[in-house]
């Protein structure tokens, strides 16, 4: 027992590491507020789990408004002396602290946004992404299309830069792969709530498959107008997985039935790692299963514990340390990829089932260690 | 491709359905009253998400009842407590105020229902579809474009074929002379405003098998019904529905014949509507 104690007054005496404080930019109000509160959740379980008490976090709401997400992180870097900054869910606002990170050599753990230029052409020594590439979800999608033998696809998104940074990725692929794109529209972003005109095209295009990237409440409305349709059997939907992502399947029900999807993560996928996690979360959130932007928050939080173990202190050794931290985590293997700072992982390709306790996902195939080509990426 | 054209005509019908409800309650109270009420945005959003959480306890046909009901009485205590008051203050005092409920409503829709947009299942009698003219359409939106039609034509039958609508087309053309042969036009204003809410109500309800009800839907349907208003006319319900007509038309056959410039099409019509007839198409004479 004497010992024991002693350790344990040891430890308190002399901790181990010197304190790091984490500036945590994400939205607390507005459109993507559940979503910050996912990624947050995550990151914490992840600081909890290494058992960290030495991690400052400091809460920064940064909505999804580019100017105030600016004059937040410089708060963070000037005032707080953050050592590294996580979060960051709008694509606009990671667009717009891009210059001050990576001027202020202080690393950011990007936890979702999915702009394509950030790990591409405008890409930093300084900001790693654990989320997704809009890229890296579409151009899998779309080979595995062609491969499957579909022909011919008619495309749906909003009209905003992911919306269209995720249909090119994906028409790019699919035409390579020998497919066609017969059509496809943009619909207005935040105003289009009645989707029946445009399915009304997609049928009349003749095209064999449907093709769509929608999130938050129009993810919900456009599944369930899908399916009121009657568009099942004639025009079967494919989408970036976010369509049916774990957060909105709950409400889309059945009407989701037969959607096929790509992810980065599944809470379904069947490995050790991924059922301990879920069992952490399900502990702290009875009855929800994690969504990807939980583990998304969680990998960032794995990543920054993981570049503190191997001994990196403040901001620069940090920046050098964090791309180096690699694992199988929930979502299968992950590392940096050093070309461009973004995650290499696994694309998993799923169909959308009814299963026993409501609605999952199936796993038809899994795209291994999925890496960005460097876009125009040159660290200096 | 007569199914095809059918389809979006159907499209359009049903979307001016919507619209009207929305729009309703807005054009008769701007008319009326002056009042330019912002806060039917939040109204409309309440309908949908009551709506969801009376139909969760006791099936569809109850909450499409009582959703409407419990917004006209939100709708009639906003105008007591509040609102009435601010009528009379003028427009900038108007827009703030209900403007800042829009505000206040969202955040407690989203600390009582959440972020995560929800959907409401109507009815197994309404679902399914049915083939018409060669084309296939859900029987939920031929429902709509019933409650609609139904709605205008009652209203309209209201207003212009009984004593109490005659007396609210008085209160409408000259308060003060209405007020002097003895009609109690702030007894009116007040029965004009619940009604208008309970539209609302309902129209928040009818949608959300549609669209998904979520916070954002308050700010979203406003800005369209606005335009409605403008176009058709404040103060009538045959106005409420041409301009329904109108700017759903534009919205749908826009999106199909060009795409490209869909989402400016409303505002352009809005911009001739208002160098052409800035008083709206049909207009109550009072409002003029």
């Amino acid at each position: 027992m004497k010992p024991f104690v002693f350790s344990c007054l040891l430890a308190f005496a002399l901790p181990a590491h010197a304190d790091t404080t984490v500036g945590l930019m994400l939205p607390a109000s507005g459109n993507y507020a559940a979503l910050g509160q996912d990624i947050e959740d995550g990151f914490r379980m992840a600081l909890q789990e290494a058992g960290r008490s030495n991690i400052r976090v400091i809460e920064a709401d940064t909505e999804a408004d580019p100017q105030t997400g600016l004059t937040l992180a410089r708060k963070l870097i000037m005032q707080d002396r953050a050592d590294v900054l996580v979060g960051v869910v709008s694509s606009a606002v990671l667009g717009a602290v891009r210059d001050v990170v990576h001027q202020a050599e202080i690393p950011l753990i990007v936890a979702n946004a999915g702009n394509s230029d950030a790990t591409g052409k405008d890409c930093s020594a300084f900001i790693t992404r654990v989320s997704f590439s809009n890229d890296q979800l579409n151009r899998p999608m779309g080979e595995w299309m062609a491969a499957q033998g579909i022909s011919s696809v008619y495309t749906l998104a909003p009209d905003y830069a992911a919306g269209q940074q995720m249909i090119a990725a994906f028409s790019d692929a699919f035409t390579a792969g020998g497919g066609e794109i017969v059509g496809g529209e943009f619909t207005p972003f935040g105003k289009t709530e009645d989707f029946g005109p445009y399915l009304a095209k997609a049928q009349a295009s003749g095209a064999q498959a449907l093709y769509v990237f929608y999130g938050g409440a129009d993810a919900v409305s456009f599944v369930k107008q899908y399916d009121s349709f009657g568009l099942r059997d004639t025009l079967p939907l494919y989408s970036v997985g976010f369509l049916t992502a774990p957060l909105y399947l709950r409400e889309q029900g059945t009407s989701a039935a037969g959607v096929i999807g790509a992810l980065h993560y599944l809470p379904s996928l069947d490995t050790p790692e991924n059922e301990a996690f879920v069992d952490a979360y399900q502990k702290a959130h009875p009855d929800t299963l994690p969504s990807e932007y939980v583990v998304a928050g969680y990998d960032a939080g794995r990543l920054l514990v993981g570049a503190l173990d191997s001994g990196a202190e403040g901001r620069a050794a940090l920046a050098a340390a964090l791309p180096q931290v690699a694992y199988t985590g929930p979502r299968g293997p992950l590392k940096i990829d050093p070309v461009t700072n973004n995650i290499v992982q696994n694309v998993y390709v799923f169909e959308t089932v009814e299963g026993p306790d409501g609605m999952t996902h199936q796993v038809l195939d899994t795209v291994e260690a999925v890496r960005d080509p460097p876009n125009g990426c040159a660290m200096e | 491709m007569t199914a095809f054209w059918t389809l979006q005509v159907l499209n359009a019908l049903q979307h001016a359905a919507l619209l009207f409800l929305i729009a309703a309650g807005l054009s008769v109270s701007f008319g009326l009253m002056g009042f330019v009420n912002l806060a039917h945005g939040a109204l409309y959003m309440l309908g949908a998400f009551i709506g969801i959480s009376v139909a969760a306890q006791t099936g569809f046909w109850v909450a499409l009842i009582a959703a409407p009901l419990a917004v006209s009485a939100i709708g009639a205590l906003l105008y007591l407590c509040l609102l009435g008051r601010v009528a009379r203050l003028g427009p900038m005092p108007q827009v703030l105020v209900s403007f800042g409920l829009v505000f206040i409503a969202t955040e407690l829709v989203r600390i009582v229902w959440g972020d995560i947009p929800l959907v409401l299942d109507p009815s197994a009698a309404l679902a399914g579809r049915v083939d018409l003219a060669g084309a296939t359409y859900p029987v939920y939106r031929l429902f709509v474009i019933c409650i609609g039609a139904a709605m205008a034509a009652a209203l309209w039958l209201g207003v212009n074929r009984t004593n109490l609508g005659a007396a609210l087309r008085a209160s409408v053309e000259n308060p003060g002379m209405a007020r002097a042969i003895g009609i109690r036009t702030e007894r009116m204003f007040l029965l004009v405003f619940t009604l208008g809410a309970g539209l609302a109500g309902l129209g928040g309800v009818v949608a959300a098998p549609i669209t998904a009800a979520n916070p954002g839907m308050a700010v979203s349907a406003l800005i369209p019904a606005l335009i409605v208003t403008v176009i058709g006319g404040m103060g009538n319900i045959a106005g409420a529905a041409l301009g329904a007509l109108i700017v759903a038309g534009i919205e749908v056959f826009g999106a199909v014949l060009f795409p490209a410039a869909s989402a400016v099409l409303i505002y352009a019509a809005l911009a001739v509507a208002l160098i052409w007839r800035p008083e709206g198409l049909l207009v109550a004479k009072g409002a003029r």
